[in-house]
């Protein structure tokens, strides 16, 4: 169908581009406005220059992301409305003062206090620089709580009522609290940090690795570490509680994930299936490598009890299957692997081999997406296998979507790839012209250690005698 | 209306804050679109530099009250959002996307080296887009939406009228203007010589689209020629012309005598004139022609609900957007701009 348009999967790619990239932005920032903080609390405390010249590398960085995710999520804003405008007017009375109370405690305190936070470094005092950025942290923090909440409630609604096909608020504290929301904000919060926590380990392992700035890469590398090792085995656990939960909220949404046909045997419980083709046709799965039983011990926490299967829901009520399927476990396949690195990396650190071992190092530089990467695939798997809702149980995507014509939304799906297309390939040019430059914003060398930026192993032995020297 | 309860005056409280919202929006961040429509005027880098210092610790918190615009709108007024976001879809994702362009444009400017000329194109391209699809918006909203059964009715394009291109034009001109006055406050030497000589410039292009506006308006929409023309509203607003020419003068003459501070805050004034005429014309409807903010307003709840929180944290917000501007205040310093 040539020019046939179909506006409501039109729509529904649109926004998922739109969300899907503006989302990579404050998975970042969340996490880094938290670690610059940090950073300047410790230069405050210490009086130790070199927490300094991080901070003010990474504030650098933090620029050029935020100033992204500002403007792309100005735009989702808007795109409630002018995508989704029936959503708009059968859920805004509880989603969109969520949203209004993300504008009014985080959004302004975020976006007015980065001013003092990037500009401000010799306008204002020591302390209040560091105010300034721990003000943004917490704003940040703050907008993922309203927008996690807004979510949530879309996800696992609670504290409503519905008159006419119109939702109507009755409890805020259970509207804003709903089932899911704890486990999502958990399970977001975390996966926020540990995407900071990988992209600080990638550029610590670069300098470490090329023997530039080692004093400053040691010390990303150290905390980077440390938070991973840490955090990556919690946020395993927070998602198995997630995704218990969904279980009992959402369990079309789990019979998806596990591509769930059911029809097992009494007393054999629910497989766990590694890999498999879902067919939506032959409502079985092609090509399944399986587990006995550890679907149920996963989920049930026994060997034998079942949960729903997908043919408990009737066609029209099912989640598509091939997304919610693979994104879920390509989010685990990346959880084991920072869990992996989190605890090889503090193993190394613990025998003093961790900057010699070139076997770790090298690698390690290139894990800076494997955060984004999981935070997408996770969103991903919680999105899709919402549908065919876009408010469970109260609106069907389908009947969400604006009275805009197709060749619209089109037009402006095609404007919007190309314009974030150059600003995205934009944006990772400069910040790895910045990460070039480094932390002395020097584009060669280290004053202090005088060494060519190639990783040439004469220089990286020079470096490495430089670290063993006592005295940091 | 027998008694006149919470149902009629929490839409009214949330259209006035509406109201306020983005009268501060179009101030705000009119002058900071205003200085990337003025950005290809300058004679050096330097001067560009020193134009885009002095909106840089600004303009994210200024484009904050856009969202509250819009997010303002889905919470007090969730059916007009849900009609006009559709019926301007085209303008809307215009200006967005012209916003992306140039609010990237700062950051990215900053790291380039050889690629620096291309953000140069993308700040000022981006900000003379966003100005004028936003007066277009402006210009769509006045002349009416299609509407039937509470949705949108109309087609892709029917904002595209020459009246919302001449509200285009007269935005991205009040913006300029108010981007000269800006830079006049905030730099001197060459830059604010310039500067004074553009906002001598676009005062007199300004009063003219003004003017023009306000003739088309009561003659294309006779909804608006009887808001202004009927008696007794011809006397209580027949202020307001009178008060904008005299404002205009006023500004015209503190141009000539150099002064710093007046012209900026004489812009401000002939801005918020030319808003209320506006305001005057549509209240109360929130989708002229046809839905009031009444009809449009959200369950008393929500209203209610968003109140609570505003009433405490708009002052919160006004202060600490004050303290950020008194931070900064002054002339730009030369090479301290930027971080």
């Amino acid at each position: 169908m040539p020019m046939e348009f179909d506006p409501v999967l039109l729509a529904r790619i649109q926004f998922a581009f739109t969300v899907s990239f503006h989302i990579i932005f404050p998975s970042f920032t969340i996490g880094l406005a938290a670690y610059i903080a940090t950073l300047e609390v410790l230069w405050l405390t210490t009086g130790r220059e070199h927490f300094h010249r991080i901070a003010r590398f990474f504030t650098k960085i933090f620029a050029v992301s935020f100033g992204m995710g500002v403007v792309s999520g100005i735009v989702l804003s808007y795109q409630f409305g002018t995508n989704w405008s029936h959503f708009s007017r059968v859920v805004g009375n509880v989603v969109g003062p969520m949203i209004g109370y993300e504008v009014l405690t985080a959004f302004f305190l975020e976006a007015t206090f980065l001013g003092i936070m990037l500009f401000g470094w010799n306008r204002v005092p020591k302390g209040l620089h560091v105010f300034a950025s721990i003000a943004v942290a917490v704003g940040t923090s703050l907008s993922a709580f309203w927008i996690l909440a807004a979510n949530s409630w879309m996800q696992t609604p609670a504290g409503h009522e519905v008159i006419d096909g119109i939702a109507y608020p009755v409890d805020w504290l259970a509207a804003i609290f709903n089932p899911s929301f704890p486990y999502r904000f958990a399970h977001m919060v975390t996966a926020c940090y540990l995407t900071t926590a990988l992209v600080v380990l990638a550029i610590g392992a670069r300098y470490v690795y090329a023997g530039r700035y080692p004093q400053d890469g040691r010390t990303m590398m150290r905390m980077a570490i440390g938070l991973i090792a840490i955090l990556a085995p919690i946020q395993a656990y927070i998602g198995d509680a997630h995704g218990l939960n969904t279980l009992e909220h959402q369990p079309a949404k789990i019979a998806a994930v596990e591509a769930n046909w059911g029809g097992h045997p009494p007393g054999a419980g629910v497989p766990l299936v590694l890999f498999a083709i879902p067919n939506e046709e032959t409502e079985s799965n092609d090509y399944e490598i399986a587990v006995p039983h550890l679907g149920s011990l996963i989920l049930t926490h026994s060997w034998t009890d079942g949960f729903a299967s997908l043919k408990d829901f009737p066609r029209e009520d099912r989640p598509p299957l091939l997304v919610p399927f693979f994104a879920f476990r390509i989010m685990v396949g990346l959880g084991v692997l920072m869990i992996a690195l989190g605890w090889v990396g503090a193993f190394l650190l613990w025998r003093r081999r961790l900057f010699e071992s070139d076997w770790y190092l090298w690698p390690t530089q290139f894990v800076w997406p494997v955060g984004f990467i999981t935070i997408l695939s996770g969103w991903f798997v919680t999105e899709v296998g919402r549908q065919p809702w876009v408010a469970t149980g109260i609106l069907r995507t389908a009947d969400a979507v604006s009275p805009v014509e197709g060749w619209a939304v089109a037009t402006t799906l095609v404007l919007f790839v190309i314009v974030y297309g150059i600003v995205f390939s934009g944006g990772i040019y400069y910040i790895n012209r910045l990460i070039v430059r480094g932390p002395t914003g020097a584009s060669i060398d280290t004053p202090d250690q005088g060494l060519p930026s190639q990783p040439l192993s004469g220089a990286r032995d020079a470096a490495r005698a430089a670290i063993q020297q006592p005295g940091e | 209306m027998v008694s006149l309860g919470m149902e009629y005056y929490l839409p009214v409280i949330w259209a006035l804050l509406l109201a306020v919202a983005v009268a501060l929006y179009v101030v705000l961040d009119g002058f900071d679109l205003g200085i990337g429509v003025l950005f290809p005027f300058a004679r050096s880098e330097v001067e560009k530099d020193q134009m885009m210092n002095s909106v840089a610790p600004f303009w994210d918190g200024n484009e904050t009250w856009l969202i509250l615009g819009g997010g303002g709108l889905l919470v007090a007024f969730p059916l007009a959002y849900s009609i006009l976001m559709p019926a301007l879809y085209l303008p809307i994702i215009f200006m967005l996307l012209a916003l992306v362009f140039r609010g990237v444009a700062f950051e990215f400017r900053h790291v380039a080296d050889t690629s620096r000329f291309l953000w140069n194109i993308s700040f000022a391209g981006g900000s003379t887009l966003a100005a004028f699809f936003q007066g277009v918006l402006l210009g769509g909203f006045v002349q009416g939406i299609k509407v039937e059964n509470n949705a949108f009715a109309g087609g892709a394009l029917d904002w595209a009228t020459p009246f919302a291109l001449l509200c285009g034009l007269a935005v991205t001109a009040g913006y300029a203007l108010i981007g000269a006055v800006w830079l006049i406050l905030k730099t001197d030497g060459a830059a604010q010589a310039r500067a004074r000589h553009h906002a001598r410039l676009l005062l007199p292009v300004v009063l003219i689209f003004m003017g023009i506006v306000s003739l088309w308006t009561p003659i294309a929409f006779p909804r608006i020629a009887d808001r202004w023309f009927s008696l007794p509203n011809l006397y209580y607003l027949a202020p307001l012309p009178l008060l904008t020419l005299l404002l205009a003068g006023l500004v015209w003459r503190w141009l000539e005598r150099g002064h710093e501070h007046l012209p900026f805050l004489g812009v401000i004034g002939l801005f918020l004139l030319g808003y209320a005429g506006i305001g005057v014309s549509i209240f109360p409807h929130l989708v002229p022609p046809v839905l009031t903010v009444w009809e449009t307003a959200a369950a008393p709840a929500s209203q209610v609900f968003m109140l609570i929180g505003t009433v405490f944290m708009l002052p919160l917000i006004l202060g600490y957007v004050a303290f950020v501007y008194w931070t900064f205040r002054g002339k730009v310093r030369a090479g301290e701009g930027y971080h």
